[in-house]
């Protein structure tokens, strides 16, 4: 295989797509009740108890600003876990990787349907925490529907990066790197908890090249009812990573498990 | 037609050439051996065979296709027994069948109809609902060589099918091997043991550092490099016994810690001389492991 081809694209990602299904139907219950519960901590805790202290934020209610932030975040951290600690998992731990591999399917099917699998959990605690937000009474709005588009293209974006990690990891002590490095400061930059405009002058600079800012700058005036502005702008950055990250990380894997 | 034919083929990691230029070919329905010590290349040539790993040099063709150029749809008619276990352990026994069958792209209907038949065939039937962890060694194993067959292969690579098996688990394997290649199957099997070589393997290759030192039938290979019996003499003195006797006596004698092993053509004097000795001692006939230890050596291979 060419090391730097692009991936090969086909359908016969599915049967792997649908492996980690199985798996993932025998456990749901766990993973559901997992994926949501830290995120509504942190809306009902930070929402309702900060919230109760502040003044309104970006014009609407703590609780209501800071759900908007989390459906993106907990879209972020599903795909980031399954993309790196599962992944590495099937790849390193169970071989599960090497079993598929000597049956008719390549390494790039291997990676496109990890890629499709982190971003099918991701939609699924995105779409999770919408409901929370539908059921607390944070949005109203029709627009709101939109954030289901979204909340994907977030779990692309995010999952390639993971997987990115992944193909450099020795060990799944690296993550902590990632984690630390990449995803708190993302937490804290990009509007998730307070408006980016509020952060000096630097900080926005680098906010602006964040994908989470662009996803946050999507999902809030959505779930406010309000048409976002730059559209196109923000669902590129988000495409750009999905398909930057995809490709460095076929490419990696590569280099890793085919030499 | 071969079903596998390997030119010259050579792959190197960090300097170090791990297969050296190695040719062979694979006809329809034979079992070939591929024996050689830790570290010899066994499962690299395996690997690059399959295109798992792409070669630094000389050709594959796989099932008529070149490898690793077509080795994806060329797996469609093969079956794999890894060394590593790596069945799924999410999944129960049926489970893992299934979820297999499915990278071959058959249908669900399909696998759903060969599994009873492999279960059985893999002396699972009672097993199909059991988790993964809960199966022996020899269970796991027997589930994989029923995995390899889910897609029915014309060509079944095994590495190291028996390593780590009780002789009950081993046998029932061999067993089952025969009965493969009685139903024409063809079967490329990396071992090192010779016993397994000896009953199973038409023809078989020692490998080591990288090349085929030799190659044929076992019974030619023992014909042709090794004196046809062997004097395995144990004890205190044995060492002064072979320097007096054995020596002179015997057409090759090595040691090994406080044993002799005494080769030749014709053994009557050799048993003679011990005779009335206080040394304890074995007269067999040489076989592939003898060969084996001649051509590759005595010293370990970790």
């Amino acid at each position: 295989m060419q090391p730097f081809a692009l991936p090969s694209m086909s359908l016969r990602f599915l049967p792997v797509w649908r492996r980690n299904l199985l798996v993932w139907r025998k456990l749901a219950g766990a993973s559901i009740l997992g994926n949501l519960a830290d995120p509504l901590i942190y809306v009902l805790g930070l929402g309702y108890g900060l919230g109760s202290m502040l003044p309104q934020v970006g014009g609407v209610p703590y609780v209501t600003f800071l759900a908007a932030g989390m459906v993106c975040s907990s879209t972020m951290n599903s795909a980031t876990f399954e993309g790196m600690y599962s992944a590495f998992s099937r790849m390193h731990v169970q071989r599960t990787w090497d079993a598929i591999m000597m049956a008719p399917l390549d390494l790039d099917d291997v990676v496109l349907a990890e890629l499709a699998w982190a971003a099918s959990k991701s939609v699924l605690s995105g779409t999770a925490i919408l409901a929370v937000v539908w059921l607390l009474g944070l949005s109203h709005s029709p627009l709101s529907l939109w954030v289901l588009a979204l909340v994907p293209l977030v779990g692309l974006a995010f999952g390639a990066l993971a997987l990115v990690t992944t193909a450099l990891a020795k060990s799944y002590d690296f993550f902590t790197y990632y984690f630390t490095l990449v995803i708190t400061p993302m937490n804290l930059l990009c509007g998730v908890f307070f408006p980016v405009e509020k952060l000096p002058p630097v900080f926005q600079a680098v906010a602006e090249v964040l994908p989470l800012t662009h996803a946050v700058a999507l999902s809030r005036p959505l779930l406010l009812g309000e048409v976002p502005g730059q559209i196109a702008l923000h669902v590129l950055v988000l495409l750009a990573y999905a398909a930057a990250g995809f490709y460095a990380a076929s490419v990696l894997f590569r280099r890793r498990l085919l030499k | 037609m071969a079903v596998l034919a390997v030119s010259n083929l050579r792959k190197s990691y960090g300097g170090q050439e791990v297969v050296a230029g190695v040719s062979f070919g694979i006809a329809p329905g034979e079992c070939f051996g591929l024996l050689g010590p830790n570290g010899a290349g066994k499962t690299t040539t395996l690997r690059l065979c399959l295109g798992l790993i792409d070669p630094d040099g000389g050709s594959i063709e796989l099932m008529q296709r070149p490898v690793p150029g077509e080795a994806r749809p060329a797996r469609v008619r093969i079956g794999v027994v890894p060394q590593m276990d790596n069945l799924d352990p999410d999944f129960t026994v049926e489970e893992n069948l299934l979820v297999y069958g499915r990278y071959f792209g058959l249908p669900d209907r399909t696998i759903l109809e060969r599994i009873p038949g492999l279960l059985e065939f893999a002396a699972l039937a009672a097993r199909a609902s059991s988790r993964i962890q809960t199966l022996s060694g020899g269970m796991k194993r027997r589930l994989t060589l029923a995995r390899a067959l889910i897609n029915d292969p014309d060509l079944i690579f095994m590495d190291e099918p028996t390593t780590g098996l009780d002789p009950q688990a081993r046998h029932l394997i061999w067993e089952r091997l025969k009965r493969l290649l009685a139903q024409g199957k063809t079967i490329v099997l990396t071992t090192h043991f010779m016993e397994e070589a000896e009953r199973l393997c038409a023809r078989l290759a020692i490998m080591d550092r990288g090349r085929f030192i030799t190659e044929g039938s076992p019974r030619d290979l023992i014909a042709q490099h090794i004196e046809p019996h062997v004097v395995e003499v144990h004890g205190d003195e044995v060492m002064d016994w072979a320097d007096a006797e054995a020596r002179s006596l015997a057409t090759r004698v090595e040691r090994s810690g406080d044993t002799a092993f005494c080769y030749a053509a014709d053994p009557t004097r050799l048993l003679a001389s011990l005779s009335g000795r206080a040394l304890r001692y074995l007269h067999r006939p040489a076989d592939l492991e003898d060969v084996f230890l001649k051509l590759t050596g005595r010293e370990l291979r970790d």
